[in-house]
């Protein structure tokens, strides 16, 4: 099925463009999803940086990887806001009218958010490299660090875009998305190595999929091993795709 | 071939709910190609639901429906290539100019690429849009924005096309340019069906009516024979002394088909009349014999609520 597929792959493309169109029509947007990061990393490195001990080497080196996985998780949660605007203005019900492939819709807001998760994170390195965080394993293993990042960001996606479609209204869909990032990017290894923690927390933020991803993209970055942690983010990631592209799937051929 | 098959539109005891509410209870009806068919009733009488089920939106409970000859439920892809939707918004992107939102509709109805830009610049030509091809929708006023939406569910060209309250919003000049647009796209063949609260719209573009309300359908025919069955003209009055309704109630009491309203705060009496000038004649020579002297004094159709207490014994 050839032109199926033709189709499929060309109603994600319009839709994505169309989602991307929004940050060259109003740059704003764009500026202030830059701000925000920018500022919690220099928040960090400046103003709690030399109050946290770090195993090994500079506090800056540290919190990139965690500040750049950070950032992927919050931008995920415009593809529900996104989508829950979508549905208030009655794009939706228009684009369910059409004869279109039915995950296009959310394929290509995911795409898009992955695409701005991207420009985010380049950006991110480059602010990070004037504060002095450098690259420690080369090239190579710092393509996978921040392609690993850029997945775990899309997966997340998934899970913003269900949660968009259930609360379909774009201020609660900010809202919700916050309750459930904040826990899980705070009880991580993004800012702090998790030993500090209390020994329930500890726990709890050993098998975060934050932090299995952060640590495996602080290998990548800065050395030490990566197999177990990165196994264990792929599956996380795996798992999260399984789960929730079926089901935000499922809620959007149902939202009238 | 069987009915459902040869009409655009054939619908067959639809029910649906949502948990405890019933949204629709048993709707039936059909359209006949090339012409205008419109829903009428109040909100939350069923309308756009019903709009939703034949769009592919909504799945139904019970009961059968077809569009362009394919079951709604069934074959859902097949009726999406064929219709176009106007729904009770303007789904048009902010974000893009009119001609991207068309050209993004186009390449989402699977348009040959050469077509999609074609016949974006031809509706927007036929809609008077052209000199906002290019301008962002937040340069576009109310109206403007109705006419994109339209022009979008037209990228297809759709056989068959519904639109839920289409000129909500709209100032009563882009209504009447609206409506002119609707006439041409069924004098080029389409067939419409649309959604009103206002028996005027209903009136002035449809050839058949179906009044439903709390998800049944309470009154269908022709506009006329519509109005035969569910009120003639209303004769208003306001006088300039209020104290003296109920004296005019009296004196205008056998003049309609049924006994004055009076509306006390406002000085305002209502009369259905059956014969048009006679009444009004009748009224003002009564009301100067009596030397009552009136503020105003008109003949005007029913308000939709005046139907509905005479289709169901009471208001909206």
């Amino acid at each position: 099925m050839p032109t199926t597929l033709y189709w499929v792959l060309s109603d994600i493309w319009v839709l994505t463009r169309r989602n991307l169109l929004r940050y060259i029509r109003i740059p704003q947007l764009l500026v202030f999803s830059t701000i925000q990061p920018v500022m919690f990393l220099l928040l960090f490195t400046y103003v709690f940086g030399g109050a946290i001990q770090t195993p090994t080497g500079s506090y800056i080196d540290f919190l990139i990887p965690g500040i750049l996985v950070q950032t992927v998780m919050f931008g995920s949660i415009q593809t529900g806001l996104g989508l829950a605007e979508d549905l208030n203005k009655g794009l939706i019900d228009r684009f369910r009218s059409l004869p279109m492939a039915r995950a296009a819709v959310l394929a290509g807001r995911t795409l898009s958010d992955t695409i701005r998760n991207c420009f985010v994170m380049l950006l991110m390195v480059v602010v990070g490299f004037f504060l002095g965080f450098r690259f420690h394993e080369g090239v190579g293993k710092a393509f996978f660090a921040l392609a690993l990042t850029i997945l775990f960001g899309f997966a997340f996606s998934w899970v913003s875009a269900t949660i968009g479609l259930i609360v379909r209204n774009p201020e609660t869909a900010q809202v919700a998305g916050f309750v459930w990032v904040f826990p899980l990017v705070f009880a991580s290894s993004a800012f702090v190595p998790v030993e500090t923690m209390p020994s329930l927390l500890e726990a709890f933020a050993k098998i975060n999929p934050l932090t299995l991803t952060i640590n495996s993209v602080r290998a990548f970055m800065l050395g030490g091993e990566i197999a177990s942690s990165l196994w264990q983010s792929l599956a996380w990631i795996c798992a999260i795709l399984l789960l929730f592209i079926p089901l935000s799937v499922r809620l959007y051929k149902r939202s009238a | 071939m069987d009915v459902q098959s040869q009409l655009p539109i054939f619908v067959e005891n639809i029910h649906k709910s949502y948990g405890k509410v019933k949204a629709l209870d048993g709707v039936s009806m059909s359209v006949k190609e090339g012409s205008i068919f419109a829903l009428l009733g109040p909100n939350g009488a069923g309308k756009t639901t019903l709009i939703k089920i034949l769009t592919t939106l909504l799945s139904p409970d019970a009961g059968r429906a077809f569009v362009a000859g394919f079951d709604v439920k069934e074959n859902p892809a097949e009726v999406r290539k064929r219709i176009g939707l106007a729904g009770q918004y303007a789904a048009v992107d902010e974000n893009l100019t009119g001609f991207e939102n068309l050209e993004m509709v186009g390449r989402l109805y699977h348009l040959p690429f050469s077509q999609v830009r074609k016949r974006a610049l031809e509706l927007l030509d036929q809609f008077n849009l052209e000199d906002f091809a290019k301008r962002k929708l937040g340069t576009y006023s109310g109206g403007m924005r109705r006419r994109l939406d339209l022009a979008a569910s037209l990228m297809g060209n759709p056989k068959i096309l519904f639109l839920d309250e289409p000129t909500t919003g709209l100032d009563p000049k882009s209504r009447l340019e609206f409506w002119e647009f609707l006439e041409e796209l069924v004098r080029q063949g389409a067939t419409l069906l649309l959604t009103t609260q206002q028996l005027g719209e209903a009136d002035h573009l449809a050839n058949r009516i179906v009044v439903i309300n709390q998800g049944k359908v309470i009154a269908s025919g022709t506009p006329d024979e519509l109005k035969s069955q569910i009120g003639r003209d209303v004769l208003e009055l306001h006088l300039q002394d209020k104290n003296r309704v109920s004296e005019v109630s009296r004196i205008l009491e056998d003049l309609g088909r049924e006994k004055p309203y009076i509306d006390e705060d406002s000085g305002q009496i209502t009369l259905p009349v059956i014969h048009r000038t006679r009444s009004i004649i009748e009224a003002v020579r009564r009301l100067d014999n009596a030397n009552i002297e009136i503020a105003d004094i008109f003949l005007r159709r029913p308000t939709l609520d005046e139907v509905f207490i005479t289709l169901t014994g009471k208001p909206l």
